[in-house]
């Protein structure tokens, strides 16, 4: 096995490959017809709430979210 | 012990999908089920209590290499959403592998190869069934199970080429506009997605 085989484009310029897999594949779902795509889009929503802990204590939440929130 | 038959019946389903992936694996037999090793060392020091399973007993073990080639491959196809293919028997799948396309009988050398954006196609009998894959992995077994995995995979008809042609445009023009190397890299990815599906619509 080369060791470093050529790293892909994306690798060298600073993407891991879940985003490149994530952008190839929301890129593929912006392309469908109707109503294949309303269906697609709804796969694509994330929810997610993250907070740093310092000193054994949660930092303020940042939540990230494709909901509206009500 | 019914805890430990449910394990077991979880497992299998598992397992036969999904098999360990060790070194040199055209060169090993069916895997061992048992963990030797350690059964002696247990003897040396409690020789009158069984020894204990350790996880390799629980996993079935890797089919081995059967010794004439089968003549169907079978394919999973799953999705994180859905599964697509579920040990489905076929004659042959191409699958867009970053090497190229790459066409899969059975009795194909085990290979685990990274998926580009492309076109799969399943071919069982006179049928062709083609899907857009944006990315993904295929694994190749040695006993002929075939596993592609891929975020999102259409078929071709519900791509729309009018849209295909509007983002391929989009991001040519990002790509000469682009100044970080991640802007690049973007674009080149928006450009390289939309020719592939180009291809796929007019191929």
């Amino acid at each position: 096995m080369a060791s470093n085989a050529a790293a892909p484009f994306w690798r060298s310029a600073g993407m891991t490959y879940i985003t490149y897999s994530n952008i190839c594949a929301n890129l593929v779902r912006n392309c469908l017809k109707e109503p294949y795509k309303t269906e697609a889009l709804t796969r694509e929503k994330v929810h997610f709430s993250v907070s740093k802990w310092t000193e054994g204590k949660p930092e303020k939440p940042t939540i990230r979210s494709d909901t509206p929130e009500d | 012990m019914f805890r430990q038959a449910s394990g077991l019946l979880a497992r299998s389903f598992l397992s036969s999908s999904r098999s360990w992936v060790r070194p040199f694996s055209t060169d090993l037999p069916a895997a061992p089920t048992a963990d030797s090793s350690f059964a002696e060392a247990w003897k040396k020091v409690v020789p009158n209590i069984e020894p204990p399973k350790t996880p390799i007993a629980f996993v079935n073990p890797r089919p081995p290499t059967p010794s004439s080639i089968p003549s169907k491959l079978t394919v999973n196809f799953v999705l994180p959403y859905a599964s697509e293919l579920s040990t489905k028997e076929v004659d042959m799948v191409i699958i867009p592998a970053t090497t190229g396309q790459m066409g899969v009988l059975p009795g194909h050398v085990a290979t685990i190869a990274e998926l580009k954006p492309g076109v799969l196609s399943v071919h069982e009998g006179n049928e062709v069934t083609k899907y857009f894959i944006s990315s993904g992995f295929a694994f190749i077994h040695a006993n002929s199970y075939a596993d592609v995995v891929a975020i999102e995979a259409v078929p071709i008809d519900q791509i729309d080429p009018s849209l295909v042609q509007k983002g391929l445009a989009e991001f040519t023009q990002k790509l000469s506009s682009a100044s970080t190397d991640l802007e690049k890299a973007e674009a080149q990815i928006g450009v390289y997605v939309h020719s592939a599906l180009n291809s796929a619509l007019t191929g």
